[in-house]
C-alpha cells in the first residue's frame, strides 16, 4: 500500500473543504450574535431617537423627554428595590438551608421547588398578584395607614384594591428569589470543605463558621447573584402591568394608589394606543431601560471577573 | 465547658467534655408553646389563620434563642436565631409558590374541557363556545419557528467558542456579548423585533415570526451557555482519538464530540424553550391579537397563550349573572392553566433527557 | 506494510517555549522502538510530533525534519489529516468513544471517515482488527454493546484494535500501560509483540521493564538541566542500552540513580 499524505501538488496543503465550510459556520453564528446585539442597539436609537425631542404633547404632562422619563425610572428602580429588599435576606436563607442547614434528602426537594418557581411565567404571576395577593394585602395597608403613617412609605391614604408598588414588588421579590438562591447556592457550595472544617475544628458554631469561611469566600457571587436579581426585576414587565395600578409623580408613599409605572410595564399598557409618534418616545424609554439593566448587569459580570482573577492568583 | 478550679491534686486536673445544652426536644416544645401562645389572641381577637402562624412563627423566633441564651450562653443562642431565620426563610419562600399553584388548579381546572382546548375565540353567533386553541396554535408555532432560528445559531456559534476561538479576542466578545444578551429585559427584546419590523414592513405590522424573532433574541444566549458548558464537558481524549485516526476537525466535532453532549444540549434546548413559552411581553408588540386561528407565522396577527391571559384578565367583560365570575377571567385562569402544564411538562422532559442521555460511563 | 521514520534535528516548540531540542534519529520498520526517560523530558511530545498531532494544541509547532518514505511530514503541502491516518496513536488512558458500540468503535476510522462499506466487508474489518488485538474471543457475543462497559484492559486493546482497522503504516503508543493492571499490561505487551511483524511500533514507557521486555531499540530522553529543553541522550539497541550504554547519564537513570 502506497503512502500518499500529499494532499496535492501545488505546493500548499490544501484546507478541506468541510473543515472551511464547518468552520465559517460556526464563525457565522458567533458573528450574528454580535450582529443582533449590535441591531438591537441600532434600531432602538433609530426608532427611538426621534422620541427624544417631539412637541410636548407626546409626554404627557410632562413637557420634555426628561420629565417623562424620570418618574417611569424612578418607578423602575424603586418596585426592583423594594423587591431586592425581600428577596435578597430570604433567597440567602434558602441558599443556607440547601447548601449547609437541610441533609440531603430535604435539601434536593426544596432546591427543585424553587427552580419550579423559575419556571412559572410572569403573566401567571401577575395573575396571582392581581387576584390573590393584592386582596389579600389591602387591609393590611389600611392597618398600616392607621398605625404607621407617621413612617412616609405608609402616609397613605391606603389603596382599597392593593394594587400599589409595595404589591408589584412583592411580586417582582417572589420571581426573583429563584435567580438569587440559584447563583448563591453555588457559591455557598464552593466553599473549600478544609476552610469550613478548619473553622469547625476551633470550635465554631455552625453561624460562626458561615461567618468565618463561607461568606469571606461566597462575597462576590453574593453581590453578583443581587446584581442579576436587579436585573431582571427592573426588565421585568407583565407583573408590574398588570399588578400596578399606576398613576402619579414621583412617591415614596407605597400604600397608596399614586406611583409611577415602571418603563416596562408603561410600554406594555400604553403601546397599543400609540400612534406612531407616540410609539417613539416608548421605543425611547425602552432605550433607557436596556442602558439601566446592560450597566447592571455589566457590573454584576464585572464583581465576577475580577473575583475568579483574584481566586486564579 | 468546666475545668475543675479547686483542684485537690493539680496534677489530675480533670477535663470536662460536657457544655450545658438545650435537650434536644427543645425546638419541638418551643414551637407548641409558641403556637399555643399565638392561638390565645387568634381565638380573643379572632384572627385568621395568617395572622396566627405569623405570631408563632414570631414567638418562636424570639423564645428559642432567649432560652439558648440563659442556658447556652449568647454563641449558641445566636446560632439557634440564624437557623431559626434560615428556615423561616425557607417555609416564607414556598408559601406564595403553594398558593400560586393552588389558585391556579383551584381556578383555571373547572374551565378545562375539550371545548375550550379546540376551540378559537372567534364566533360567529353569540352564544357559541369559545376556547384557546387558536392561542395554543399560535404559541406553539412561534415557539417552534424561535428554536429553529436559535438552536443553530447557538449551537454553532458554542462550537465557534469551544473547538474554533479559544483564546481569541472575537471569541471573548462573543462570550460577553452572550452574557449581556442574558440581561435583556423580554420587553426590550420584543421593541427590537418591532422596531425591526415596522422599519421594514410598515408601522402596522404584526406578524407571528417578529414574536419568534423576540424570542430568538431570548433563546439564543440560554442555548450558547448550556452547549458550551456541555461541549466543555467532552474530555479532549476523545478529540484526540478521532484526530489520530486521520478524521477531520469538521467531522470530528459532528460524529464524535456532539452526539457526546447531545443530551446535555437537548436538555439545555428545552429548557430555554420552556423559559421563552411563557413570555409575554414582545408577543404583545410584534405578535398582535386575534380571535382566529392562524396557521401562517409569517402573515397576519397570531395570539399565544400568555398574550391571551393578558388580555382576557385586562378586558375580561360582563358577567352572565351579576357577582358571577367575569368570562375573561375565567379563560385567563384556564389558560394559565395550561400554560403552567406546558412549562412543568417541558422542565420535567428536560431533566429525564438529561438523565437518559448523560454520558455512559460505563463500568 | 510498514515504513521506517527519519528524523532530522527536529526542534518541538509550545509557542514561544524550546521542549525539545535537536533530535535525529532513524526508527526501523517492523520494530518496536521506546522511549524512555524522566517525567517531563519531552518524550510524550517528541511522539506526538511523529503523527502531527502535536500541533492539535494552539501554539505548537516544530522545525526540522520528519521524513516517511521519502515525504517529509511537515512540507507545507502535506495535509496532517492524510499523516495521521498513515500513523495511528494509541494514548496513555483508554478512550472508546462512549456514544459508540464495540462494534462502531472498531470501525470509527472508516465510518468517521465517511468511507462506504458493505456490511460483509465491515464485519470483516471488526473481526480482523480485534483478533489482531487479542480480543475477538472476549467481545464476540456483544459486539453491540457500548464500548465503555469494557474493563480498562480490554478498552485499551479495543483502541488498538480500532488504531489498526485503519490499516497504518507505524502505530505510535503513548505509555499505553500506565492505566492498566499487570494482567492487562502483560496481555498488551504481549500484542506489541505480535503486532511488530507488520508494523513500525514506536512506544513511550516509564516503565523501564516493559522497555526492555518489548522493545528492539530504547531512545533515552532527558532534560539537559532543570528549565532547558529536553533532549535524545542516547539511541542504541535496546540490549546494548541496559547491558552497556555508552552515556553514563543513561546507566545511572536505567540503574535508578535518579527519574
Amino acid at each position: 500500500m502506497a503512502t500518499t499524505v500529499v494532499a496535492d501538488d501545488t505546493g500548499r496543503a490544501k484546507p478541506r473543504l468541510g473543515d472551511t465550510i464547518f468552520s465559517r459556520l460556526a464563525l457565522a453564528a458567533g458573528i450574528i450574535i454580535l450582529v443582533a446585539l449590535a441591531g438591537v442597539f441600532i434600531f432602538l436609537t433609530i426608532e427611538g431617537a426621534p422620541g427624544l425631542v417631539k412637541p410636548a404633547s407626546f409626554y404627557g404632562s410632562a413637557s420634555t423627554f426628561a420629565g417623562y422619563v424620570a418618574p417611569l425610572l424612578f418607578g423602575t428602580v424603586l418596585a426592583a428595590i423594594i423587591a431586592l429588599v425581600v428577596a435578597v435576606p430570604l433567597s440567602w436563607g434558602i441558599a443556607l438551608v440547601v447548601s449547609h442547614y437541610a441533609p440531603k434528602r430535604v435539601a434536593t426537594p426544596i432546591a427543585y421547588v424553587i427552580d419550579l418557581l423559575a419556571a412559572v411565567p410572569s403573566v401567571v404571576f401577575g395573575l396571582w398578584g392581581i387576584t390573590v395577593l393584592a386582596p389579600k394585602l389591602s387591609p393590611v395597608y389600611q392597618w398600616l395607614e392607621e398605625h404607621a403613617g407617621w413612617v412616609p412609605f405608609f402616609a397613605g391614604p391606603a389603596s382599597t384594591t392593593g394594587r400599589t408598588i409595595l404589591t408589584a414588588g412583592l411580586v417582582l421579590a417572589i420571581m426573583i428569589i429563584p435567580i438569587i438562591t440559584a447563583i448563591s447556592r453555588e457559591v455557598f457550595s464552593q466553599t473549600p470543605r478544609l476552610h469550613e472544617e478548619a473553622a469547625l475544628a476551633l470550635g465554631a458554631t455552625r453561624w460562626e463558621m458561615l461567618r468565618l469561611a463561607v461568606f469571606p469566600y461566597a462575597r462576590s457571587g453574593m453581590v453578583s447573584a443581587v446584581m442579576l436579581g436587579l436585573g431582571r426585576a427592573l426588565g421585568e414587565t407583565m407583573a408590574v402591568a398588570m399588578v400596578l395600578s399606576a398613576g402619579g409623580g414621583i412617591s415614596f408613599n407605597l400604600i397608596s394608589n399614586t406611583n409611577p409605572a415602571s418603563i416596562a410595564s408603561n410600554i406594555a399598557s400604553n403601546y397599543r394606543e400609540g400612534t406612531p409618534g407616540k410609539i417613539q418616545v416608548l421605543i425611547a424609554t425602552g432605550l433607557v431601560l436596556f442602558l439601566v439593566t446592560f450597566l447592571v448587569n455589566f457590573a454584576a459580570r464585572w464583581v465576577v471577573t475580577r473575583n475568579e482573577r483574584k481566586l486564579a492568583r | 465547658m468546666s475545668v475543675t478550679t479547686a483542684p485537690v491534686r493539680p496534677s489530675a486536673e480533670s477535663v470536662s467534655f460536657t457544655a450545658a445544652r438545650l435537650p434536644r426536644f427543645a425546638p419541638a416544645l418551643v414551637g407548641v408553646v409558641a403556637a399555643a401562645a399565638a392561638g390565645l389572641p387568634v381565638l380573643l381577637l379572632g384572627w385568621g389563620v395568617v395572622a396566627w402562624a405569623i405570631v408563632a412563627g414570631l414567638v418562636f423566633l424570639v423564645a428559642l434563642p432567649l432560652w439558648a441564651r440563659v442556658v447556652e450562653g449568647s454563641r449558641g443562642a445566636t446560632d439557634r436565631l440564624v437557623t431559626g431565620l434560615v428556615w423561616a426563610a425557607c417555609i416564607v419562600a414556598i408559601v406564595p409558590l403553594v398558593s400560586l399553584l393552588y389558585t391556579v388548579v383551584d381556578r383555571g381546572l373547572p374551565r378545562i374541557s375539550s371545548t375550550f382546548l379546540t376551540y378559537s375565540m372567534y364566533r360567529t353567533s353569540l352564544d357559541q363556545e369559545v376556547g384557546i386553541y387558536h392561542a395554543l396554535i399560535g404559541t406553539l408555532l412561534i415557539t417552534l419557528f424561535a428554536a429553529l432560528i436559535s438552536v443553530p445559531i447557538g449551537v454553532m456559534a458554542a462550537i465557534y467558542l469551544i473547538e474554533y476561538g479559544k483564546g481569541k479576542r472575537l471569541a471573548r466578545w462573543i462570550t460577553f456579548l452572550v452574557d449581556v444578551m442574558t440581561g435583556i429585559p423580554s420587553i426590550v427584546a420584543g421593541l427590537f423585533a418591532f422596531a425591526l419590523f415596522i422599519l421594514l414592513f410598515g408601522p402596522s405590522t404584526r406578524v407571528g415570526i417578529g414574536g419568534s424573532v423576540a424570542l430568538s433574541l431570548l433563546m439564543i444566549p440560554i442555548v450558547v451557555r448550556s452547549t458550551e458548558e456541555m461541549l466543555r464537558l467532552v474530555p479532549s481524549e476523545l478529540r484526540e482519538a478521532a484526530y489520530a485516526l486521520g478524521v477531520p476537525k469538521w467531522r470530528t466535532i459532528v460524529k464524535v464530540v456532539l452526539p457526546t453532549a447531545l443530551g446535555g444540549i437537548v436538555t439545555g434546548v428545552t429548557l430555554s424553550i420552556a423559559r421563552v413559552v411563557g413570555e409575554t411581553a414582545p408577543l404583545l408588540l410584534i405578535a398582535g391579537l386575534t380571535t382566529r386561528t392562524n396557521f401562517n407565522v409569517f402573515d397576519g396577527r397570531m395570539t399565544t397563550l400568555p398574550v391571551l391571559i393578558y388580555t382576557q384578565n385586562a378586558n375580561p367583560g360582563i358577567a352572565e349573572t351579576a357577582g358571577g365570575i367575569r368570562p375573561g377571567i375565567e379563560i385567563a385562569w384556564g389558560g394559565a392553566l395550561v400554560l403552567i402544564v406546558i412549562v412543568m411538562v417541558l422542565n420535567l422532559a428536560a431533566r429525564i433527557i438529561g438523565k437518559i442521555f448523560a454520558p455512559k460511563t460505563g463500568h | 506494510m510498514a515504513k521506517s521514520i527519519t528524523v532530522d534535528s527536529l526542534d518541538i516548540y509550545y509557542g514561544d517555549f524550546l521542549a525539545v531540542e535537536g533530535v535525529t534519529m532513524t526508527i526501523k520498520a517492523r520494530s518496536v522502538t521506546a522511549f524512555i526517560g524522566p517525567s517531563g523530558c519531552g518524550k510524550s511530545t517528541f511522539l506526538r510530533s511523529l503523527n502531527r498531532m502535536h500541533e492539535v494544541i494552539p501554539g505548537a509547532r516544530v522545525e526540522g525534519k520528519v521524513m516517511v518514505d521519502g515525504q517529509s511530514l511537515y512540507d507545507a503541502a502535506v495535509d496532517p489529516v492524510a499523516v495521521r491516518r498513515q500513523i495511528g496513536m494509541v494514548f496513555q488512558r483508554p478512550n472508546p468513544f462512549p456514544t459508540m458500540s464495540i462494534y462502531d468503535n472498531v470501525l470509527a476510522g472508516n465510518r468517521l471517515n465517511a468511507k462506504k462499506m458493505k456490511r460483509a466487508e465491515a464485519d470483516d474489518i471488526v473481526e480482523r482488527s480485534l483478533k489482531g488485538a487479542n480480543l475477538w474471543n472476549e467481545v464476540k457475543d456483544r459486539l453491540n454493546k457500548p464500548g465503555m462497559g469494557l474493563s480498562g484492559g480490554q478498552q485499551q486493546r479495543l483502541c488498538i484494535a480500532r488504531a489498526i482497522a485503519v490499516e497504518p503504516q507505524v502505530l505510535l503508543m503513548d505509555e499505553p500501560c500506565s492505566a492498566l493492571d499487570p494482567i492487562s499490561t502483560s496481555a498488551i505487551e504481549d500484542l506489541i509483540h505480535e503486532l511488530k511483524t507488520e508494523y513500525t511500533i514506536v512506544i513511550v514507557t516509564h516503565n523501564m521493564q516493559q522497555a526492555a521486555r518489548v522493545s528492539d531499540e530504547t531512545g533515552f530522553f532527558n532534560l539537559k538541566a532543570a528549565g532547558q529543553p529536553g533532549h535524545l541522550v542516547e539511541f542504541n539497541s535496546t540490549q546494548k542500552m541496559f547491558a552497556n550504554p555508552d552515556n553514563e547519564s543513561t546507566e545511572a537513570y536505567i540503574s535508578g540513580r535518579f527519574g
